[in-house]
């Protein structure tokens, strides 16, 4: 175990090294960036998938592996960097995003449906 | 770690009462937590997003009988749009790389380059702003059309606020050279142009791609 000075000393002359890409680690996230951005955008554009809750499902797991690549090649995440405050950050941060999607939609969802008869606008004058 | 730390001090230190800090001062060279704080700003950034995103979730299918996404999207300009930025970030990548060997005129071309890369990325927005508004598609027109031009208006912002701070930074690049804390400047940029682009993948997505299933 170090003590506390020295992992400081580690990291603030660590993470300068560590936190930059390589040419090639960046030319590997843009290129995968480019195929995930590209077959979503063909799925939705040429409607190859019939099914339109298929195709929705699959652009969005595109869209969650190309979040998870940006974050590694060009965000260079990962655990070690400011001895995992990063990352604990960002743990931190998704937890707070999920229950805040989930539960606007959620809630919401099941107001719209509680509240059906008041929608029908469009037989009235 | 730091428990270790307090009881040697809790120890050397003959009181009986418990310390609760670290004692040892540890030195804290300018800016050693730079990159931690603005990575905390971005995560609260990503929070406004989120409930943006989440205002959209809700309201994005309330066309009050007005234009729905298949009447106002073309899905090939937001795919140029796209394009647009993920250049912008694989160049300011390169502008990272060059800093690092210390190379000022190719670092200042790599961020001219990205730049007008963003310069056409917020001019296409606009574009396309400007052509939905001239339809009658205004943020006045639906609960749909206010949660768009809030979500992504509010992303074309930042990108517009991370223009003009580039701008800023080529300024003092010319004027200081790649010093350590012009250094630190380009690193938070890139982090926050990055960030930038990863909220993109959530709006192309959940709004344009999405939009057009519904």
């Amino acid at each position: 175990m170090k003590s506390d000075t020295h992992a400081l000393h580690a990291d603030a002359h660590g993470h300068d090294t560590a936190s930059h890409g390589t040419l090639s680690s960046y030319l590997i996230g843009f290129g995968l960036s480019v195929v995930l951005t590209a077959i979503p955008f063909w799925l939705v554009m040429s409607g190859v998938i019939a099914s339109k809750a298929a195709t929705a499902i699959v652009v969005m797991l595109f869209a969650v592996v190309q979040i998870v690549v940006h974050m590694i090649y060009f965000l260079h995440m990962n655990t070690r960097s400011e001895n995992g405050w990063t990352m604990m950050a960002l743990i931190f941060t998704v937890i707070m995003v999920v229950i805040a999607l989930t539960g606007s939609l959620w809630v919401m969802h099941h107001l719209n449906i509680n509240m059906m008869p008041v929608h029908n606008m469009s037989q009235m004058p | 770690m730091t428990v270790q730390t307090m009881n040697i001090a809790a120890g050397s230190s003959e009181t009986s009462q418990p310390v609760f800090h670290v004692l040892d001062e540890h030195a804290h060279p300018e800016g050693y937590s730079t990159s931690l704080g603005f990575w905390i700003y971005l995560m609260s950034d990503c929070l406004i997003f989120a409930m943006l995103f989440a205002v959209f979730g809700v309201l994005g299918g309330n066309y009050a009988a007005g234009p729905a996404p298949k009447d106002l999207f073309d899905l090939k300009l937001v795919a140029v749009n796209t394009s647009m930025l993920l250049l912008s970030s694989i160049t300011y990548g390169f502008a990272m790389l060059t800093m690092e060997k210390s190379q000022v005129r190719a670092t200042q071309m790599w961020l001219a380059i990205t730049g007008l890369f963003g310069l056409a990325f917020i001019g296409i927005e606009l574009t396309e702003f400007a052509h939905m508004i001239h339809e009658g598609a205004t943020p006045q027109r639906s609960a749909f059309l206010s949660s768009f031009f809030t979500l992504v208006g509010t992303h074309g912002l930042h990108v517009s606020f991370g223009l003009v701070w580039l701008v800023t930074l080529m300024v003092q690049v010319a004027r200081y050279g790649l010093i350590e804390a012009n250094r630190r400047r380009l690193m938070c940029l890139s982090m926050f142009w990055h960030f930038l682009d990863v909220v993109w993948i959530g709006v192309f997505t959940f709004v344009y791609l999405l939009g057009m299933l519904r």
